[in-house]
């Protein structure tokens, strides 16, 4: 057993401080060194005029590094005068080294950020520039929600150009569909149905399993929004609704009767298995993430994907999805080229950049206007249209305990037969009500 | 005033102890000392992000202790941590030293034993912790598998997944991957045991029982010592096992939850959770480390007591 002593874990960050200085100043010294030449043989004003503007930008994408450096080519035949270093760090250390090296007074240019409450912890100390419509004329291309997905609750201010649109509901495979005559279902009867039919076939209905928290939220946004619907949400907005309402209960209690056909032993499947069992076409539906579709195409291309929404209660009732913003572009509120990193971020709000990033990476953009290659996507951007929000997240991630770890480990715990419905809707309420005001009534 | 030769002669050796020294000391004072000693500051401020906020006094200690929200999460772990400690006490510590005895006794093929026990320990905990939880797999792993085999389907599980297995199998998988450690250690601890000692006892009739209890076990005291203190310090600090094998949350719903990962994400948010709590994570690991400091000194002094010299 190794020590694992949490103070031991400082000097990396600290470390990487220094690296990140140590950048700083050859670059410093390089810009210096270059203006010197220019001023040589051009007045001294014109040198720093004529000076490359040097952008970092960093991100949590690593696998999208070609995508953004063909973005970066092509504002550049734009901007010739502004280079941009594209850097990436690994998702589960991003927040951490982005918030070091910000508490700092370093950090890059322009930012890659998230959104909603983990925007907050680095909006908050004003780490980021605030964009308007006359900075950002581009803002006007974006939808309200997704603009508020990058605002700050304090202020009302918007902190970064929003990037990405994602929505859970039900992909499915549509060749185990069409090989066993199942129709995608509309209402949650016919889910049932479907899958009862398909588990009498020996084909597992969904792949999906429990043992990753985070899966069971993307389980409960997928399969169950269009029961709890818009209203829902308003009223537990309002406050004129709590999460013991019928609503809320009766619909857990659906998910808890079709677990039954999640994976064999499901509570002890975890997110890369049930990827790898739909990915292998070893069952017929994943009830998660718009995002998984261009992962599953990546890795059996072969796939015929479809996706559709989760099914209402009683046929002739909306169906909607939950969607929610992925993160943004930000500026970095302490950059020395605020006008250039500016100009990088309006160009990363065109639609010419939406469409590019919706068809590159099978992703949506939220940006208006964009041209949407992919029939997979051009559904989930109709599906999106008729959309509530993935509730935890865009509403219960600003304080401990969060909705989202409340919602993940009571669910996990009434799959796994150890609570009912009603006990975990009560303590997911009990949790969200110690800070949320209009529970406390 | 011109120095004496011996005067000069003890000011060189200083000089040349103080290079030897000086830089080490110096090196654990930036990378040890200070941030131990900037955690303890951090712990009583207030902050937002990696910003340091107001000061607060004691209210994250009371928060992690006490709070509503900290508090039950922390014992919560606390008492896994405790679980994990006993646990492997016995089977690993304890293990380890039949283990060795068996080594010592060297049966048929006892050098290819010797390293094949201690090979896990060198592997990277990373991988340890991928590979049990591949052999954990509910649907596809070795274990399961193996059990549907011999027609003991009843006791297949979804290992990882039951709340009532989860621990266990983390212990378990941290058994494997460690107990070559006891095992080695406590080999050389009865190979300085003069064997004239254990020949004697043979010759008077001892029964293998009483040769463990009454000769080995008291001569391997400093042994037990090393191996008691250090597994003390580990299970409090678990985190390798826990993090690979059920992830940050400590799944299913908090039974694997051990206070290396309440740190963690208190201090660094997680995925669902992306609220840092700078103040609250320092507070904890400050006490987590005077803990550890405390008992593990106390266990030291009591085990050390109990050592005999030949």
């Amino acid at each position: 057993m190794t020590r694992n002593s949490p103070a031991a874990g400082r000097p990396d960050a600290a470390e990487l401080l220094k690296t990140k200085e140590e950048g700083t100043t050859v670059k410093l010294t390089r810009r210096i060194l270059m203006g010197a030449v220019m001023g040589g043989f051009l007045a001294s004003t014109a040198g720093a005029a004529m000076a490359k503007t040097d952008l970092t930008f960093w991100s949590w994408r690593q696998e999208d590094r070609a995508f953004y450096q063909d973005i970066i080519k092509k504002f550049q035949e734009k901007e010739p005068d502004i280079t941009v270093k594209f850097e990436t760090y690994a998702p589960e250390n991003y927040q951490t080294i982005l918030s070091t090296a910000l508490a700092a007074g370093r950090g890059p240019d322009v930012i890659q950020v998230r959104a909603y409450g983990n925007l907050e912890t680095i909006a908050t100390p004003g780490y980021l520039l605030a964009l308007d419509k006359t900075n950002v004329p581009e803002l006007a291309n974006f939808p309200e929600a997704a603009l508020a997905a990058e605002t700050l609750r304090s202020d009302g201010k918007v902190y970064a150009v929003p990037f990405a649109t994602q929505a859970q509901l039900i992909v499915y495979n549509k060749k185990i569909f069409a090989d066993n005559g199942i129709k995608v279902p509309t209402t949650w009867d016919e889910l049932m149905e479907a899958a009862k039919a398909l588990k009498a076939k020996n084909i597992n209905p969904f792949t999906n399993g429990t043992a990753t928290a985070w899966q069971n939220e993307t389980i409960v946004g997928g399969l169950l929004s269009s029961m709890l619907g818009k209203q829902f949400e308003d009223d537990i907005v309002s406050g004129k609704a709590n999460f013991t309402d019928p609503r809320f209960v009766s619909a857990l209690t659906k998910l808890k009767e079709i677990s039954q056909y999640f994976s064999p032993n499901f509570t002890g499947v975890d997110y890369p298995s049930s990827q790898q069992l739909f990915v292998a076409g070893r069952g017929a539906m994943f009830a998660g993430g718009s995002y998984e579709v261009a992962n599953f195409k990546g890795q059996n291309p072969s796939l015929d994907l479809g996706v559709f929404p989760s099914p209402v209660l009683k046929a002739g009732d909306q169906a909607i999805i939950a969607t929610y913003y992925d993160g943004g572009y930000a500026v970095n509120a302490k950059s020395e080229k605020k006008d250039a990193a500016l100009k990088f971020v309006r160009f990363l709000a065109t639609p010419e950049y939406g469409t590019s990033f919706t068809n590159t990476l099978k992703n949506l953009s939220p940006i208006k206007g964009i041209k949407i290659e992919d029939a997979v996507t051009q559904d989930v951007a109709k599906l999106a249209q008729n959309a509530m929000s993935y509730l935890m997240l865009v509403r219960f991630r600003y304080q401990e305990p969060s909705g989202s770890v409340l919602l993940q480990s009571n669910i996990q715990k009434m799959l796994a037969g150890q609570q009912t419905p009603e006990q975990a809707a009560a303590a997911i309420n009990a949790g969200i009500a110690t800070y949320y005001k209009p529970f406390q009534k | 005033m011109p120095l004496s030769v011996q005067q000069s002669r003890t000011w060189k050796h200083r000089g040349w102890v103080a290079f030897l020294v000086l830089p080490p000391i110096a090196f654990i004072c930036l990378f040890v000392v200070y941030p131990i000693l900037s955690a303890f500051g951090y712990a009583f401020y207030n902050w937002q992000g990696l910003a340091r906020g107001e000061f607060v006094g004691l209210a994250n200690f009371r928060e992690v202790l006490f709070g509503p929200t900290m508090g039950p999460v922390v014992w919560n772990a606390f008492l896994h941590n405790v679980q994990a400690l006993v646990a492997l006490m016995i089977i690993q510590n304890g293990g380890g030293f039949l283990l060795a005895w068996l080594l010592y006794k060297e049966p048929f093929g006892f050098r290819f034993h010797r390293v094949a026990v201690f090979v896990p320990v060198v592997l990277s905990t990373i991988i340890v912790g991928f590979l049990w939880k591949l052999f954990l797999n509910p649907n596809f792993g070795i274990v399961n598998q193996a059990l549907y085999s011999v027609g003991l389907d009843a006791l297949a599980k979804p290992w990882l997944g039951d709340s009532a297995t989860a621990l266990p199998a983390l212990i378990l998988a941290n058994a494997w991957h460690f107990i070559g450690f006891p095992t080695l250690v406590y080999l050389a601890g009865m190979q300085r045991i003069p064997s004239e000692l254990i020949e004697a006892a043979r010759l008077d009739g001892t029964s293998e029982w009483q040769l463990l209890k009454n000769i080995v076990w008291p001569l391997v005291a400093p042994s037990t010592t090393i191996l008691f203190t250090l597994l003390f310090i580990g299970a409090f600090n678990w985190f390798e096992i826990p993090y690979v094998m059920a992830g940050l949350d400590g799944s299913p719903f908090g039974t694997t939850d051990v206070l290396g990962l309440v740190f963690y994400r208190t201090a660094f948010g997680n995925q669902s959770a992306s609220i840092q709590n700078f103040g609250q994570g320092s507070a904890l690991a400050t006490l987590l480390f005077l803990f550890i400091v405390v008992f593990a000194s106390l266990l030291t002094l009591w085990l050390r007591r109990r050592e005999i010299q030949i």
